[in-house]
């Protein structure tokens, strides 16, 4: 990346950070990853760390595969692929377990499922193999940023509404409950995080028209 | 395109599983001894938990010195029986962390850690059980009053059961019932918990509600519970007289 000087936070590269985060947001606009995002959203701090996890990992894999690029072998690629993101996985897998285990076993299995992920296999063959690590870079940590904002946003309501919590902290006063207000069980289930994807979803093609598909 | 031959392709694979499998084991062997540790840490807890204890936990600072701080005070004895309620010379804890060797053996063979909960004079039994729910292993501990008949309180908990469905068993109402029930009827003989479909009659001694849509993972737990205190009985009689 020597012939053309290019500054490292260009437009273009800002771009790359930036437009995940919303006009081609991975779970609002592509609708990937939405498995998990139901999954882990029920609580605000498994989410937020599962939002952590996609970045380290994608951040990293995408360097990896960008770095790689010219040596990987086309016809085995996707097997490289899916070799660097399982280790990456596993690793963060490893340092949940012994740094945040009560976390890693309320994700249980879901750490494990961030190598079936498929924003990260998407970003890898779409955007790594053809570009530089330092773009690479940016696109990865802007797409899984892109994913994790919005697995906080959901987790939020969820968490709000359905446990009258915000990690783990009582926000909700207690003379609400006693005045009758009760937590709304339906947040808590997988169902609820399907409609409040659906609402952001709603949301944000109501304020950009150009995101509406014309069939 | 550029091509690549089959010799490269090869020699590219190796190399990289070569690489990656090193990485991987090196993170994994550094890491190991504080796995370990939470992995110790959450046994503790779950003993001192089925005494009614460490209930202040999730607002300890240091969840590590407290839980060990909390053992050591209430847990005052240890010890390790066998199928003939002989006193074997093992360590406790250290048989409970590899209880899935001594469940996978014949039930005459196995060892049987028990701890003792002593606060005010008062004993509490304590002894782990393991067995299989539907898709991976379920575990609890369960103590019991000094009359080594009526459970005091159970805690469980699930590698892998369906959320929602099986994974209950690790939830409290699921494992407040079993507070109060008998596993001997009048007349001595042993009888387990049963785990009723469709809810257990409260004034049943032995009969808890199991789980709606959870109905292997119950059945599981009445197994692992009548197969793993089935080996304590020969002990617990003698303790009991």
């Amino acid at each position: 990346m020597s012939s053309e000087k290019e500054p490292l936070f260009s437009t273009k590269n800002l771009k790359l950070l930036t437009e995940p985060l919303g006009q081609s947001n991975p779970i609002t606009v592509q609708v990937l990853g939405v498995c998990s995002a139901l999954a882990v959203t029920v609580k605000l701090k498994p989410s937020i760390v599962l939002a952590l996890s996609v970045v380290v990992v994608m951040a990293v894999s995408n360097v990896a595969i960008s770095l790689l690029r010219k040596m990987v072998p086309p016809r085995i690629r996707i097997i490289v692929q899916l070799v660097v993101i399982a280790t990456m996985v596993i690793l963060v897998d490893q340092v949940l377990k012994a740094y945040a285990y009560d976390v890693s076993k309320q994700l249980s299995v879901f750490v494990g499922l961030i190598i079936t992920n498929c924003i990260i296999m998407g970003r890898l063959e779409a955007f790594a193999l053809a570009n530089k690590p330092w773009p690479s870079f940016l696109d990865g940590l802007g797409n899984a940023a892109g994913y994790g904002v919005i697995l906080i946003i959901v987790a939020f309501f969820r968490e709000l509404l359905g446990s009258g919590t915000l990690l783990e902290y009582q926000v909700i006063p207690q003379a609400f409950y006693d005045a009758g207000y009760e937590n709304n069980g339906m947040m808590i289930l997988p169902p609820m995080a399907l409609i409040v994807v659906g609402i952001i979803i709603w949301i944000q093609r109501s304020r950009r028209k150009d995101l509406i598909e014309n069939n | 395109m550029k091509q690549f031959s089959n010799t490269y392709i090869f020699v590219f694979s190796l190399i990289m599983v070569t690489i990656v499998a090193v990485l991987l084991s090196f993170v994994a062997t550094q890491l190991k001894p504080l796995q370990q540790m939470n992995l110790e840490i959450e046994k503790k807890q779950d003993i001192l938990r089925s005494v009614g204890k460490a209930e202040k936990v999730a607002e300890a600072s240091d969840k590590k010195s407290y839980i060990v701080e909390e053992f050591g005070k209430y847990i005052t004895e240890s010890y390790v029986v066998d199928f003939y309620g002989a006193e074997v010379e093992a360590d406790a804890f250290e048989v409970t962390l590899n209880i899935k060797v001594e469940v996978d053996k014949e039930r005459e063979e196995r060892k049987y850690p028990v701890f003792i909960y002593a606060e005010d004079g008062d004993k509490k039994y304590v002894v782990p059980v393991r067995g299989k729910g539907l898709w991976g292993p379920i575990w609890g501990y369960v103590s019991f009053n000094s009359d080594m008949n009526t459970i005091n309180g159970a805690v469980f908990d699930h590698k892998s059961e369906t959320p929602g469905l099986g994974s209950e068993i690790n939830t409290g109402w699921f494992q407040e019932p079993f507070t109060g029930k008998t596993i001997f009827d009048e007349s001595g003989e042993f009888v387990s918990i049963e785990v009723v479909k469709g809810g257990a009659n409260p004034a049943d001694p032995h009969g808890v509600d199991a789980i709606s849509g959870g109905t292997i993972t119950s059945k599981g737990l009445e197994e692992m519970l009548s197969d793993c205190l089935s080996g304590y009985v020969n002990h617990f009689r003698k303790v009991a007289e």
